[in-house]
């Protein structure tokens, strides 16, 4: 997951699709989300690559929508139905997560399990 | 098999059995209580016969040696000399000390101060004579000298008495030490001034008295020149004397050789004579007293470890003694007896003995002080109770503090250094100053330096010495000198400061900036 700058990122990503969860007044997903570009990516405790400045997952909360979805602590959020979350301050990320006119997100993660696993079915 | 390290001990086991079996039942009862003694506690002693060159198979009177030799470690001078051979050399020391303060050998020093007060008064009517002289012996003949000559005089006069108050700044101080040599610059400069006006003279006697010259003027400005001339000897003088020395170049290590406790002290260039007379002078304000009580622990635990071992020739008699000893300092280091053991449990309990005494001395104290209290100047005449001096108040007071004090001094071995009157003395001072207990109690609690002791616990103010170099040597990076008096030495390690290379970085105060770091989390 290290960005050669000026070539695409390649990933191999997973769908999750969250519905997300009304309580009162407020869609809840039910997971926390750290990192952006605006913040410090040496302090990340998830990422591979500590000058990755992605968006982490770190903290999914117990029998909310996002666990039922199959996210995980840990997981990179690549994008949320269709935006780009590679290269956006963690301000931006949230709002385009917690859309009201949404109230469903998909998003592709990418997690370092998925790659491995591809490897080791690519070389079986 | 050879009388070497390894193996004497197992030839010690092995031939003790084979003598228990041989010497029958005859010796059981001799033989039994060596025999416990060896099994008792940690002290497997192989105890065996001195290498006398006996055969091995001893008979009765070898076997009684044995029993007797069981307890040479405890009655060996080695071990219970120390405290009397402490105690006969203070004795020894005060005895040699008043011998030689009543002999007065001081012609040495009374006759370096002799020679030069008397060149110095030579030096000093020099130029006074060189003025008087010629009106004296020729005045119908010299030219009169008006305003231009009184003007000389006058500054004449105010030269010589600079530098009659700065000789005597510079010179005349109490000699505070006797030395070995004679200080190399003082001879030096003496020889110099002693030359000096010796030219001085000769020119004077061959040109102007021998000729009689007539121009008085010239006279005068002669001793003029040679009374600035002797102003800037007197410049040399202070710089060779003080001020080059004040630079700090060397640090010198002192080490007291008895219990290791050492300090730095910075000097510049001296002497080895003059850099020990510096140590010397402040071994008595930093250095702690030096107790003999405090260092016989470590002899006899030395001792002892090594009391239970002898060397058993084999082979027949030899003179290896080199053999033999290192043997026995194999064999010992080899024996696993627990005195590590023993000195750790020891010094435990000594610590808890030590401060259990301490508290009950700081309350005792603590106590006894709440009982005095001072009257202010107005209500002297009506005091409630009897109004006592501070002696009389310290009388007083002393009593219930004088056995926890007596039992703490003694635990911690310093009882010799506090006489009772010393104690009353001191007590009566700290209520005078209005002390708090713990003031009072801080000269008891720790040795302190020798200095605010009273002279005559300090043993030994005879100092020798030992260098082998020139004493009037300059210090040197890595000279080591010894300073030796009756129980102790001061090893003086001397070490050069180092060439320290100094930069210079300038930060502008603006370009100090920082920013905020960040790991934010949020809940979606």
């Amino acid at each position: 997951m290290s960005y050669i700058p000026g070539q695409p990122v390649t990933a191999v990503v997973q769908r999750v699709e969250i519905h997300k969860l009304r309580q009162g007044e407020n869609l809840i997903l039910g997971f926390s989300i750290g990192g952006g570009i605006d913040q410090d990516p040496s302090q990340n405790p998830f990422s591979e690559d500590k000058t990755d400045k992605g968006i982490y997952v770190t903290r999914v909360s117990e029998g909310g929508p996002a666990e039922i979805a199959g996210l995980q602590i840990g997981d990179k959020i690549m994008q949320v139905n269709g935006w780009d979350m590679t290269m956006v301050t963690h301000d931006q990320a949230r709002k385009r997560l917690t859309k009201r006119s949404e109230e469903v997100v998909r998003l592709l993660v990418t997690r370092q399990s998925l790659q491995k696993a591809v490897q080791r079915s690519m070389l079986s | 098999m050879d009388t070497e390290s390894t193996y004497s001990g197992y030839s010690y086991y092995s031939s003790h059995s084979k003598k228990s079996h041989r010497q029958g039942e005859r010796n059981r009862e001799r033989h039994k209580s060596p025999r416990n003694k060896d099994g008792r506690g940690s002290e497997k002693s192989v105890t065996i016969q001195a290498p006398t060159g006996e055969p091995l198979l001893g008979n009765e009177s070898t076997r009684t040696e044995e029993v007797q030799d069981d307890n040479w470690g405890e009655t060996t001078t080695a071990i219970t000399g120390t405290s009397e051979h402490s105690i006969s050399q203070e004795d020894i020391a005060r005895i040699s000390k008043d011998m030689e303060d009543s002999v007065g050998l001081d012609c040495k020093r009374y006759l370096g101060l002799t020679v030069a007060s008397v060149l110095g008064l030579l030096v000093f009517l020099t130029p006074v004579a060189f003025i008087l002289l010629p009106p004296i012996l020729w005045r119908d003949e010299l030219e009169p000298c008006g305003t231009i000559c009184e003007g000389l005089f006058i500054s004449v006069a105010f030269k010589l008495l600079i530098l009659l108050i700065g000789t005597w700044a510079l010179f005349f101080r109490k000699q505070r030490a006797d030395v070995p040599r004679v200080f190399v610059f003082r001879a030096l400069l003496l020889v110099l001034i002693f030359l000096f006006v010796v030219s001085y003279w000769l020119f004077y006697g061959v040109r102007i008295l021998d000729s009689r010259d007539r121009n008085y003027q010239g006279i005068v400005q002669y001793a003029v020149s040679l009374v600035d001339a002797l102003l800037f000897i007197h410049y040399l003088a202070i710089v060779l004397l003080e001020l080059r020395q004040l630079q700090p170049m060397f640090t010198l290590q002192v080490v007291r050789s008895t219990d290791g406790e050492s300090r730095f002290y910075s000097l510049g260039h001296l002497s080895i004579q003059r850099a020990a007379l510096v140590v010397l002078e402040n071994y008595y304000k930093d250095f702690t007293i030096y107790n003999p009580n405090l260092l016989t622990a470590s002899k006899f635990r030395a001792a002892k470890h090594m009391a239970g071992l002898k060397v058993y020739n084999v082979d027949g008699p030899s003179n290896n003694a080199t053999g033999q000893s290192r043997a026995m300092i194999a064999a010992a280091a080899r024996r696993r007896d627990s005195s590590h053991n023993e000195l750790y449990y020891e010094e435990a309990e000594h610590e808890r003995r030590v401060k259990k005494r301490r508290a009950r001395l700081v309350v005792a104290v603590e106590e006894a002080f709440i009982h005095i209290q001072r009257l202010q100047a107005e209500e002297q005449q009506k005091a409630p109770g009897e109004v006592m001096d501070p002696r009389e108040a310290a009388q007083a007071i002393f009593p219930s503090m004088a056995r926890a004090l007596q039992k703490y001094l003694r635990a911690t071995r310093q009882q010799h250094y506090h006489s009772m009157e010393s104690i009353l003395q001191h007590l009566a001072f700290c209520i005078t100053n209005s002390m708090t207990p713990k003031a009072f109690l801080e000269r008891y609690l720790s040795a302190g330096p020798t200095l605010q002791y009273d002279k005559e616990r300090w043993l030994s103010t005879q100092w020798r010495l030992v260098s082998d170099e020139a004493v009037t040597n300059g210090l040197r990076d890595g000279i080591v000198f010894v300073l030796k008096c009756l129980d102790f030495s001061l090893v003086v390690n001397v070490k050069k400061i180092p060439f320290i290379v100094l930069s210079e970085e300038f930060i502008d105060p603006k370009s100090h900036k920082f920013v905020l770091r960040l790991q934010s989390e949020t809940s979606v």
